[in-house]
């Protein structure tokens, strides 16, 4: 029955008592695009390393061509062509693209010497091979993440692939990125390769791959041809449930308009943006997109009092303050979520407790002492207000899943009694159950609350369904306002593809 | 490759500057028996740095290696006065086996224990100090006691001059072995793979792993060179300055991480050259020797010493930085 290249049958691993698969199968067919789909914790990353040989199963088998393979070594799993592109590219920073390209050849044939001119003869054929240009002779640290990659899909093609496993390939990439690698993935598959695409992103495996395998809790709930699934199918799938999706309406109150919340008047950071005014009322929830580089997250930056040489006038609650720092932002009621929550919000090795505290120490201590008492209450309250799922606050930050490290960053705002909460990418790389959690949480942060929410995402169908207005960035200006009315997926879509 | 040229292009012009503005502040800067001796000091240190290069590109730390080369030395020469032996290629040889083994114990713990390498050899070093005044012994071997051969090999100089008032100075043969090595050390880190191997290891630890490197081999290597030739620069240096003296090179980890980081290693790992280390060395041996003519108190040597540490290191982090961006 077995017509796949590579085949898992019930296979079950255990680690430390915890079941981390049971029953997992999987089947790979010579050149597919097959993708695997699960939310964060699911076994995804469990079921890359047993086929990649870097774990060995503790039940079930492992075939390729229909042969098992018992106690497969990662050596051997390269040696029948398993390549795995993992998250972080595994790739030398510090050494050129060439370097990176040829390293494996060098090592595969045990060299004692280092044959530069051979290695660029490797790099230029690996870069052949993929049909795209990359500069041989630049550090790869200097590349961007997009460059990266290539690098790491032209070294794993130089090992006579016959499968590439890709870990999450399109979370730092932005859509034009997606679009290139997902035509270099079908390229790759012209040539007999199959791909493992491992996602939680939903539009992409439905756009890309031509078999789905879904996994939910370490074991295989569904699995079928691209074509009978849909995007609601696949998230009951892989959540075990329905996730409601209705789009955000803010109305405002009767009466006169309250005065905004937010308010910037020309707002201007030389060299990123210039004269913006906007204006956010509270119960709002204003999406801001524009591509990277348009000088979004500048003007979060500027709000968040990291640009002091900003000019033109902010005002919250229509009082005018100065940001000159973060402190300044924090004091005026300004909660800021960073992009990249991992490098720039978290302290990740420090407890659940330590991280929600740490811009409230200033009032939890107002007599040089902590007030520990009430900081145990306010950490407590809002681990049970975010439903953080941990046993103790005491955790540290990294052994939560990402969606939970987000609602971690959520909630240290929210103690600062913060009045304008600006989220940039709130949901990158936070699979679509804990993604719909979070959304929720936001609306009723603003709902409830008054707050006023400045979104920023590149994720168009997080905007649309969230909030209420959305504004269009391009080149350091706001090009439209879109009202709720004009605001579908398509709309905005369309709008965004026009700035070049 | 173009990056790394540029940043010794860098150092090179600043070494060029400094030397332009010592020469106008000290016109005998540039006479020839001033650059002869310059040169002179820049052996030991140079050869010592070449090691520390090694450990830096692969991510490591050194603070051992002064200890190692005074113990290889001391030790050395001890044994050659019990044997009463008199040459110089087996005490060099046995003295470079020294070094070599310390630096084995480095990498055994550096390896085996995934030990932070600041502190493995922060701890060899004083075990080995300690154990070499406490056992081996405390007093100094002067020139009457200090085996000729040892001497007469390292007074060899290239070329003599002589003065019109008689006197004779000469550029020392060592440097011959001090550039012989740098170059061993430039094709061992440029065209081997264990070279490689080190630049890897600093640049990626997990992904040196996946691709295949035998990091055990490559931490071995890289201590035990190191060990290796802090032995063999011990040894040479007592017969440079006629004296053996156990408690000999202290605090010369300092001015040696400083003229390599100064060289544009970067003290996180990854990258380091050796033309940029000689750079570095002789830079840092150039200003030491300048505020010793301009009678700088050596107090404020160190100063100046510790200050060229932070801000070579707060150059090559903030280069560091902006390349990542």
């Amino acid at each position: 029955m077995s017509d796949g290249f590579i085949e898992l049958r019930n296979i079950r691993k255990v680690f430390a008592g915890v079941v981390a698969l049971d029953a997992m199968s999987l089947v790979i067919k010579p050149g597919e695009i097959h993708c695997l789909a699960g939310e964060n914790g699911s076994g995804k990353s469990t079921v890359i390393k047993i086929m990649s040989g870097v774990y060995q199963p503790d039940g079930g088998e492992i075939l390729i061509d229909g042969r098992t393979m018992p106690g497969m070594s990662p050596i051997e799993a390269i040696a029948h062509g398993i390549q795995v592109i993992y998250q972080d590219f595994s790739l030398f920073g510090n050494l050129t693209v060439a370097e990176n390209l040829a390293m494996n050849v060098h090592l595969g044939e045990k060299r004692r010497l280092m044959n530069w001119r051979r290695t660029r003869a490797i790099a230029r054929e690996a870069v052949a091979r993929l049909g795209v240009e990359l500069d041989l002779d630049a550090e790869v640290a200097s590349l961007p993440t997009a460059g990266k990659q290539l690098v790491a899909i032209a070294r794993a093609l130089m090992s006579d692939a016959r499968l590439i496993i890709m870990d999450e390939p399109t979370t730092a990439l932005t859509r034009k990125e997606v679009e290139t690698l997902f035509r270099i993935v079908r390229d790759i598959q012209a040539r007999g390769i199959a791909i493992l695409f491992v996602s939680h992103k939903m539009r992409e495996m439905l756009e890309i791959s031509e078999r789905i395998t879904v996994i939910r809790n370490g074991r295989k709930v569904a699995e079928g041809p691209t074509g009978d699934f849909d995007e609601a199918l696949i998230t009951r799938h892989m959540t075990g449930g329905d996730i409601l999706n209705q789009p955000y309406v803010w109305t405002p109150p009767p009466g006169p308009p309250p005065a905004p919340r937010l308010e910037i008047r020309g707002l201007t950071v030389p060299g990123k943006c210039e004269d913006l005014s906007l204006a956010i009322r509270p119960g709002e929830i204003v999406g801001l997109s524009g591509l990277l580089g348009s000088g979004r997250t500048d003007l979060a930056l500027a709000l968040f009092g990291m640009v002091p040489g900003y000019k033109g006038e902010i005002l919250i609650d229509g009082a005018p303050v100065r940001l000159r720092t973060t402190q300044e932002a924090i004091a005026a009621g300004i909660a800021y979520v960073p992009e990249d929550r991992l490098t720039e919000g978290l302290f990740l090795p420090q407890s659940i407790k330590r991280n929600m505290l740490a811009t409230s120490y200033e009032r939890l201590a107002p007599k040089l002492v902590i007030d520990r008492e009430r900081a145990e209450e306010m950490t407590q309250g809002m681990v049970r207000a975010m439903q953080i799922a941990t046993p103790t606050a005491e955790k540290p930050v990294m052994q939560l899943s990402g969606g939970n490290q987000q609602r971690v960053v959520l909630a240290r705002w929210l103690l600062t009694d913060a009045r304008v909460l600006i989220l940039n990418g709130p949901t990158v790389g936070v699979d679509v159950g804990s993604k719909a959690e979070i959304h929720a949480k936001i609306r009723e942060l603003a709902q409830h609350h008054g707050l006023a929410v400045l979104m920023i995402s590149d994720d168009v169908l997080e905007l649309v369904q969230n909030c209420n207005r959305i504004v269009l960035m391009h080149r350091g200006r706001f090009i439209e306002d879109l009202p709720a009315a004009a605001v579908t997926e398509e709309t905005v879509s369309d709008r965004l593809k026009t700035f070049t | 490759m173009a990056l790394l040229r540029r940043s010794e292009t860098v150092i090179a012009g600043i070494l060029l500057l400094a030397m332009v503005l010592i020469g106008t502040i000290n016109p005998a800067f540039w006479q020839l028996d001033n650059l002869f001796s310059l040169m002179r000091s820049n052996v030991i240190i140079g050869i010592m740095a070449m090691g520390v290069l090694l450990v830096l590109i692969s991510g490591g730390i050194d603070v051992s290696f002064p200890a190692f080369a005074v113990a290889a030395m001391y030790l050395t020469i001890k044994g050659m006065l019990a044997l009463g032996y008199n040459g110089v290629v087996l005490p060099l040889l046995a003295a470079t086996l020294m070094g070599l083994a310390f630096g084995a114990v480095n990498g055994f713990f550096v390896y085996k224990f995934r030990m932070i390498p600041l502190i493995v050899t922060l701890g060899t070093s004083a075990m080995v100090r300690g154990f070499l005044l406490g056992v081996v012994g405390t007093s100094m071997i002067n020139i009457n006691k200090m085996p000729t051969a040892l001497i007469d090999f390292a007074r060899t100089d290239v070329v003599s001059v002589t003065k019109a008032d008689g006197t004779t100075y000469g550029l020392t043969a060592m440097v011959l072995i001090y550039l012989g090595l740098a170059l061993a050390m430039h094709l061992v880190l440029r065209y081997t793979m264990i070279g490689r191997s080190a630049y890897a290891l600093g640049g990626d630890p997990e992904a040196a792993r996946r691709a295949g490197f035998d990091l055990r081999k490559t931490i071995f290597f890289i201590y035990c060179v190191a060990g290796a030739l802090a032995g063999f620069a011990g040894l040479l240096h007592s017969g440079m300055i006629w004296l053996a003296n156990p408690r000999d090179f202290v605090g010369l980890e300092l001015d040696v991480i400083a003229a390599v980081v100064l060289g544009g290693a970067s003290i996180f790992g990854g990258r380091g050259s050796v033309l940029g280390t000689m750079l570095g060395v002789f830079m840092l041996v150039m200003v030491k020797n300048s505020l010793i003519i301009m009678r700088v108190d050596t107090t404020w040597q160190l100063v100046v010493v510790g200050l060229i540490v932070i801000a070579a290191t707060a150059l090559s982090a903030w280069r560091d930085r902006r390349r990542a961006a």
